[in-house]
């Protein structure tokens, strides 16, 4: 499961550029997103949602960032 | 004055609701446009740039309350402007001691924020209520589809705003944790098992949690609108207070109405004066009472007067 580093990435360019490496997948594949504390983390797993992927787990690291799982929706 | 230039040839039935506005200069006036909610169709849109470029000058004006103002119309095309808008569906706005144009956030159709159809609730009173004489000074509401509340519902005089009661099916919990970190107002932690735990008192009903959790473990208990009551701005400006909560959406235009019938009543012979200030002169009591003889599920318990705003200039109230 490839990761997409998207710390210092600002709203909304972390969500695009999510979306676009969505974009690179197949249904059913998974990806991780590693993103900031505070509004990325508030905002990118909404979004995701809301464009019918699926979150599956969101952790917490050493570093205080958050990885997001995410697994991409039908088309 | 105005009215010694108006010839008899103007239909005076226009000018009823008001909507027109005498400008500085001889003979011209604003048309000010009712757009409830601020939601403009794109042909509307066209007609209106049309009327604009053969009666107004170079420019509309977009006012605060998201209308569109034409500018420099000459009185004696009143009857010509209002005929050609009248094709694309466009009508006049209101202003004196009248209820005004309800103003409304985009609502819940396309923006992800949005919890309550706002731009429904300003169309349906708009309908129903446009250009109310008040007999007392204007009377303006708004819709703001959640507690973020751009449209700043707490500063009219019936401001509404969308609220979610969540609720949680721990079963569908897979204790990511998302709705514990997307809580702005920390009342989501994650507790025990790694199961969210929800504290009323600091939750601000914005839905947050139902929105991004994966599962759908949480879910809407309740949905409704948080209506503040005796808001205004102006020289004297005024913060409306809570007098219900979750009103049903089909319920705001005789929520709307029975505010109405109590103002009209407590203001008489009062002269020129806002529903805040009989609030603050009667207290909030006597209108909640009121109130909850029509609406005894979402009329709250007990309530403050509507907070006055310093602006450190003038001595004031």
């Amino acid at each position: 499961m490839a990761t997409i580093d998207l710390r210092g990435v600002s709203c909304p360019t972390n969500f695009v550029k999510a979306k676009l490496a969505l974009e690179e997948l197949e249904p059913g594949d998974r990806l991780e997103l590693l993103l900031d504390d505070g509004e990325a983390v508030k905002n990118v797993p909404r979004s995701l949602k809301g464009d019918g992927h699926k979150l599956l787990a969101l952790q917490e690291t050493a570093e205080g960032h958050y990885l997001l799982t995410v697994e991409k929706g039908e088309e | 004055m105005a009215e010694q230039q108006v010839k008899p040839s103007i239909d005076l039935g226009n000018l009823k609701a008001g909507g027109f506005i005498k400008e500085r200069g001889k003979d011209l006036f604003t048309i000010r446009l009712r757009v409830p909610g601020g939601r403009m169709a794109v042909p509307r849109l066209k007609k209106i740039a049309e009327v604009a470029e053969k009666y107004g000058g170079e420019f509309v004006h977009l006012s605060v309350r998201q209308s569109i103002e034409l500018i420099n119309i000459n009185f004696k095309h009143f009857d010509a402007v209002v005929e050609e808008l009248g094709e694309a569906d466009q009508k006049v706005a209101s202003c004196g001691a009248r209820v005004r144009v309800p103003v409304a956030c985009g609502g819940c159709e396309y923006n992800p924020n949005g919890l309550v159809d706002t731009q429904k609730s300003a169309l349906e009173v708009d309908r129903q209520l446009f250009g109310t004489p008040t007999g007392h000074h204007k009377f303006k509401v708004a819709f703001a589809g959640c507690p973020f509340d751009c449209p700043k519902s707490a500063t009219n005089d019936v401001g509404f705003q969308g609220a979610l009661l969540p609720k949680l099916d721990k079963e569908a919990c897979i204790s990511c944790g998302l709705c514990a970190k997307s809580c702005t107002p920390g009342a989501i932690t994650m507790g025990e098992e790694r199961k969210p735990l929800l504290a009323i008192d600091p939750c601000i009903w914005c839905g947050d949690c139902v929105k991004v959790c994966p599962t759908g473990a949480w879910e809407a208990k309740q949905t409704g609108y948080n209506v503040r009551i005796g808001g205004k701005w102006g020289r004297n400006p005024l913060v409306g207070t809570l007098f219900a909560t979750f009103l049903p959406q089909e319920q705001v235009v005789a929520f709307i109405t029975r505010v109405l019938e109590w103002y009209r009543e407590k203001a008489e012979n009062q002269g020129r004066i806002r529903l805040g200030d009989i609030i603050l002169k009667e207290g909030p009591e006597p209108l909640l009472e009121r109130l909850r003889q029509s609406f005894p599920d979402s009329v709250v318990a007990e309530t403050i007067p509507p907070q006055i705003i310093n602006t450190q200039i003038g001595s004031g109230r």
